[in-house]
């Protein structure tokens, strides 16, 4: 077996069980845990306030006019690296074929030479990023071992997966072994780390808007 | 790895055979050009083979089909007669021989002996080592035995084939017989697999030249394989790779991409993972190979590819079914059984958290400490 083989098979059921049981098990942990009690009386109707943390999910994802000096390099640095890697995790030929030998579809894919150009842009803006929160004295302090390990598992991932395109870094079946078994690290710390983020931030921001609309707060 | 003093040079030979210089000019550049060395190198090349003698060569056969050595039998360039007559003195092939029984193995025997330490071991097909190597035996002696003996005598060693080169067919799961690849039972001596099932005629005898011709074991890549044939993978050079680039694939073998001629990738091709000279050499004197003719590679070249699932399943394809692939009934399965796992355990921590605040709810002292966990 070589490590193409042990990063499809083995390693990756393994990562595959783990990540299922993690991400549910923080979900249901987070939901069912006690709430703080409201304590004012209501103002708007569970109906309004249902909205309202729809809306919440949007306004709560724009940057706050008033902030938007401070944040918006941020916000845009945020942003741009996440629609790259949307687009390379989604459209490269390949990684549609992975995906649908479990899911049993598949799409239309990009040309190689576009999602190449996303993917050097998205490294290049996880580089710009990482040197913003090394940069920034309030972000660095701020920042722990979880921002530093989500940021390189994710960033070698890219990496692993461009060395493979461009055939660099030694054979192919190797580099891929490599990409693959990353892949593979990544769903494993995905539940445990600030990954996880991706499965809370839409709830807790809906959340957030339905409980200040509750409350007569705007959402 | 010179035959006896009194054994005419190839140059002697070709002249006695009334090859013209310019002919053999021809052939050498030819030779280069296979061999991806400069244009020079054609005078260097030609210099050297008139001088050289014909290196004695013993072709050993152990678990393999024949394809290696009828592969082998249609090379153009150079053809096999070409090849046997006026580079290589084939002094055993049990194949091709018209000895056979005790006088097949007299000639062997009196080969090894004549050119001891010099002569060219080609062995094509896996050793079987199971049982003290019962699953191969010929004139009274096991293939493990047969081939040790052989080999200590050998200048290098060439296996022929996957399975000669890795143990192929033989050495697939569950491997009954024991199947080893040749490198793996001859410890210490300078062996060159020219992988392939079966490999390129042109790349049998042009790896055999450059031998030859340099008195050396060629470059090497991490699989012993020639770096001049196998250095560059079938998607690298295959004239359907803008196909790929452009993410256009075939889906299905007679769907419009496949008239097309788009990229097989998704029909199983192995051709990123594969290294070896099909998308340039190509078969029957440069005519086709086998994604011209409509076909994904099947990495026949590679280590082991005869275990790693179905020949039409994509690279990227989960493997931990028990086909090989990943069905989407497993996948699923799989996921609901860890993510009904994940909500036990989730809700099972949250009634330990919820025991936990009650409990210092109960104690007077912690009420700010209970306030702020809530």
């Amino acid at each position: 077996m070589d490590l193409v083989d042990f990063a499809r098979g083995t390693a990756l059921k393994i990562a595959f069980v783990v990540f299922f049981v993690g991400v549910l098990w923080r979900l249901v942990n987070v939901m069912l845990l006690r709430h703080r009690q409201m304590l004012s009386e209501p103002r708007r109707s569970v109906g309004a306030a249902v909205l309202g943390g729809l809306k919440g999910m949007g306004s709560r994802s724009w940057p706050h006019p008033e902030f938007i000096k401070r944040t918006v390099t941020g916000e845009a640095l945020g942003y741009s690296y996440h629609i790259g890697l949307f687009i390379v995790i989604l459209f490269f030929a390949p990684h549609i074929v992975f995906f649908g030998s479990f899911a049993g579809v598949r799409w239309p894919a990009l040309p190689s030479s576009i999602i190449t150009i996303f993917a050097v842009i998205t490294l290049t803006l996880f580089v710009a990023v990482l040197s913003r929160r090394l940069g920034h004295p309030v972000l660095r302090r701020l920042s722990n071992f979880d921002d530093y390990f989500s940021w390189f598992i994710v960033a070698l991932v890219l990496v692993t997966g461009l060395m493979a395109t461009a055939h660099v870094g030694g054979p192919y079946q190797r580099i891929l072994g490599l990409h693959i078994l990353s892949f593979d690290l990544l769903l494993i710390w995905y539940p445990f780390g600030k990954l996880m983020h991706s499965f809370y931030i839409f709830p807790t921001r809906a959340i957030d808007g339905y409980l200040m609309t509750r409350k007569g707060a705007p959402s | 790895m010179a035959r006896p003093e009194t054994e005419p040079t190839i140059g002697e030979l070709l002249d006695r055979n009334g090859v013209s210089r310019r002919s053999f000019l021809k052939y050498c550049t030819a030779m280069a050009s296979l061999l991806a060395l400069p244009p020079i190198a054609a005078r260097a090349m030609a210099a050297q083979l008139r001088a050289a003698r014909r290196p004695s060569v013993i072709y050993l056969s152990f678990q393999e089909c024949t394809g290696c050595l009828e592969s082998f039998t249609r090379s153009f360039a150079p053809t096999i007669e070409n090849m046997i007559f006026n580079v290589i003195s084939l002094d055993c092939d049990d194949t091709l021989m018209a000895a056979a029984g005790a006088q097949a193995e007299k000639a062997r025997a009196q080969a090894m002996e004549a050119n001891y330490g010099k002569y060219l071991l080609v062995v094509d097909g896996a050793v079987p080592t199971a049982d003290g190597g019962v699953y191969h035996c010929a004139a009274g002696r096991t293939g493990i035995d047969l081939l040790t003996d052989c080999a200590k005598g050998a200048a290098a060693i060439v296996a022929v084939g996957t399975c000669a080169s890795f143990g192929g067919l033989p050495h697939a799961d569950p491997n009954p017989t024991g199947a080893r690849a040749i490198s793996a039972l001859v410890p210490g001596k300078p062996v060159i697999n020219v992988s392939g099932c079966p490999p390129i005629p042109e790349v049998i005898t042009g790896t055999f030249l450059q031998y030859v011709t340099t008195g050396r074991v060629p470059d090497l890549d991490e699989h012993l394989r020639p770096t001049v044939f196998y250095g560059n993978s079938i998607h690298n050079r295959c004239y359907r790779r803008p196909f790929y680039d452009r993410g256009e694939f075939a889906k299905t073998f007679d769907d419009e991409g496949a008239r097309n001629g788009w990229c097989l990738y998704e029909l199983g091709c192995k051709g990123p993972t594969t290294y070896n000279a099909c998308a340039t050499v190509k078969w029957n004197n440069a005519v086709s190979f086998p994604i011209q003719s409509g076909h994904p590679c099947l990495g026949c070249a590679e280590p082991e590819f005869w275990d790693r699932g179905s020949f039409y399943s994509p690279i990227p394809t989960a493997r931990w079914g028990k086909a090989g692939e990943v069905s989407t009934a497993e996948a699923g399965t799989l996921a609901a059984g860890a993510a009904l796992t994940g909500v036990a355990i989730g809700a099972g921590s949250v009634v330990l958290a919820r025991r936990r605040i009650s409990r210092l709810q109960r104690t007077p002292q912690s009420e700010s400490e209970t306030h702020n966990e809530e």
